[in-house]
């Protein structure tokens, strides 16, 4: 059983990806940042259990802070690019972050070791679970309970005023703001608060993993990111949860079994995904 | 109310308006008339803020609307409508209209939360009204994508109004209206009349410019070559060698 929670674990962290970059690409920005609010939630959350012995979830707290903030010092620049460039900027962000993470030393001496990130090693021994009695199962309700929470906040969203504007400056800026839109207030609220959920999916991931390092933070897992809203669909915060299953349970567990032919198959099904649903599984609304 | 004062628009070469001077009292209706590439949608852009003037100041309500942003304008009471419709096609009826609510009497009465994660209760009894006065009551769960041609058309204008403008700027609300839908339209341009708010009209359809306005001034070349009333419109020269078609 322990494998299939370890599988509910990763599908959750990722489903929290998914969804930062969701509420993003709800206003029209294609952002490939997500991976470095991923990245500042997870070394801050390991951080704060390890070398300051907080808990975890005060931890995860200013995982989000951190995410949200980081994330709305992007959002203004980021206004000042569009369609392709943005994703350019947004993709060198994120590489920033992670050179950042790769060059960054911390250690100090806790029990005769020494503990903290260190640069290309990466930052071992998160063990805020472990040491704690936290068993899979454990960890792997805890990580839903925010992905819960997450889903609820974005669907609560979606309801509101605040989801119908988000999603009209997505479809048309210059309508939206023709009728009173404050496109820089929405779309800087938009990547801000997609920071605040990478940030706390950072943060569970560090400490279900123990080991983080800048490799964890790469152009792939960016990529990841931003294809589980656009696989998914950007109906609802379910399409993102189905295709974040699709890919991890289904194809990169379920294809384990074919070898090399896994690669060839993944990128196949993709692909297919993408012709037979071209606006997501749970794609426009009719 | 507004004053457009010696406006131009420079496009690169083109002189898209030129040296344009218009005064608008407040309740009146203006018509904006002129052959095509004359220069009345780059006028309606530079009032709503879409481009700045190359030179030239624009007032409203005696202030200079200089360098601030269209959601600000908005805010000051300049609504306008698009030749080619923008709706938020993938959003409802509802949704469409619901997402414009951005006046200051609509930030006024309900607190930040309420107004931007509060569910649709507090807006319905406004929304309903909208939806009412446009023709397009009980559509308003429909995708604005699936409306039709007349019915977004509709949408269209009743988003602009639930901004609570002070000046309505219209961009060829007729085009591609038949008789009857022009009618209705007419109807309901001196009902907006009759709330107090103040319209330029930029049209090609002269059947419901000559029956609604005011006044018209006509545009040639991004240079204003005649203003008065439809009557003396109709009748000058320069007017129907330039655009009525013969003299």
């Amino acid at each position: 059983m322990d494998f299939y929670y370890g599988l509910a674990q990763i599908v959750g962290v990722h489903t929290l990806l998914g969804l930062s970059a969701y509420v993003v690409l709800l206003t029209g920005q294609v952002s490939l940042a997500q991976a470095g609010f991923f990245a500042v939630g997870a070394y801050t959350a390991g951080m704060l259990t390890v070398l300051a012995g907080w808990h975890i979830a005060p931890a995860l707290g200013a995982s989000a802070l951190c995410g949200a903030a980081t994330a709305c010092a992007v959002g203004f620049p980021a206004l000042r690019v569009k369609g392709l460039m943005l994703v350019i900027a947004t993709l060198a962000f994120g590489e920033g972050v992670r050179l950042v993470f790769f060059n960054f030393d911390y250690q100090i001496a806790k029990g005769g070791i020494k503990v903290g990130p260190l640069g290309g090693e990466g930052f071992r021994q998160i063990r805020f679970f472990p040491e704690n009695g936290w068993t899979t199962f454990d960890v792997m309700l805890f990580i839903w309970l925010f992905v819960i929470a997450a889903m609820a906040a974005l669907w609560w969203f979606d309801r509101s005023r605040y989801g119908a504007v988000l999603r009209a400056v997505g479809e048309d800026e210059l309508a939206a703001q023709s009728v009173g839109v404050n496109l820089t207030a929405v779309k800087v609220s938009a990547m801000t608060v997609g920071g605040a959920i990478a940030g706390v999916g950072g943060g569970l991931y560090a400490h279900y993993t123990t080991h983080i390092e800048h490799s964890s933070f790469n152009v792939l897992v960016a990529t990841f990111a931003i294809a589980y809203p656009i696989v998914g669909g950007l109906s609802n915060v379910f399409g993102t949860l189905a295709a974040v299953i699709f890919v991890q349970a289904f194809l990169v567990e379920g294809l384990r079994d074919l070898g090399d032919w896994r690669n060839l198959l993944f990128g196949a099904l993709i692909v297919a995904a993408m012709n037979l649903r071209p606006h997501g599984f749970f794609g426009r609304r009719h | 109310m507004l004053e457009l004062r010696a406006v131009s628009r420079h496009f690169g070469g083109v002189r898209a308006i030129d040296g344009l001077d218009l005064r608008v009292a407040e309740g009146e209706i203006v018509g904006l008339i002129g052959p095509n590439g004359s220069g009345k949608s780059t006028a309606v852009n530079v009032i709503a803020g879409l481009f700045p003037v190359t030179s030239g100041e624009v007032l409203f309500k005696g202030q200079n609307l200089e360098r601030l942003p269209t959601h600000r304008r908005l805010q000051l009471g300049i609504a306008r409508t698009f030749q080619n419709i923008r709706l938020f096609g993938q959003l409802s009826v509802w949704q469409n209209l619901w997402v414009a609510q951005n006046s200051p009497e609509d930030r006024a009465r309900r607190g930040f939360f309420a107004r931007w994660l509060g569910g649709q209760r507090g807006a319905r009894g406004e929304i309903a009204q909208l939806l009412e006065f446009s023709g397009l009551a009980g559509k308003q769960d429909e995708l604005a994508a699936n409306l039709a041609f007349g019915e977004q058309r509709r949408l269209e204008l009743a988003r602009a109004l639930a901004t609570k403008p002070k000046l309505l700027l219209l961009d060829e609300p007729a085009a591609g209206m038949n008789s009857e839908e022009i009618g209705q339209l007419r109807e309901r341009i001196q009902r907006l009349r009759g709330r107090g708010i103040t319209i330029v009209l930029v049209e090609h359809v002269m059947e419901l410019v000559m029956g609604v306005t005011d006044r018209i001034a006509v545009l040639n070349f991004g240079q204003k070559i005649a203003e008065g009333t439809p009557a003396q419109i109709q009748n000058d020269p320069l007017v129907k060698k330039a655009y009525l078609g013969g003299a």
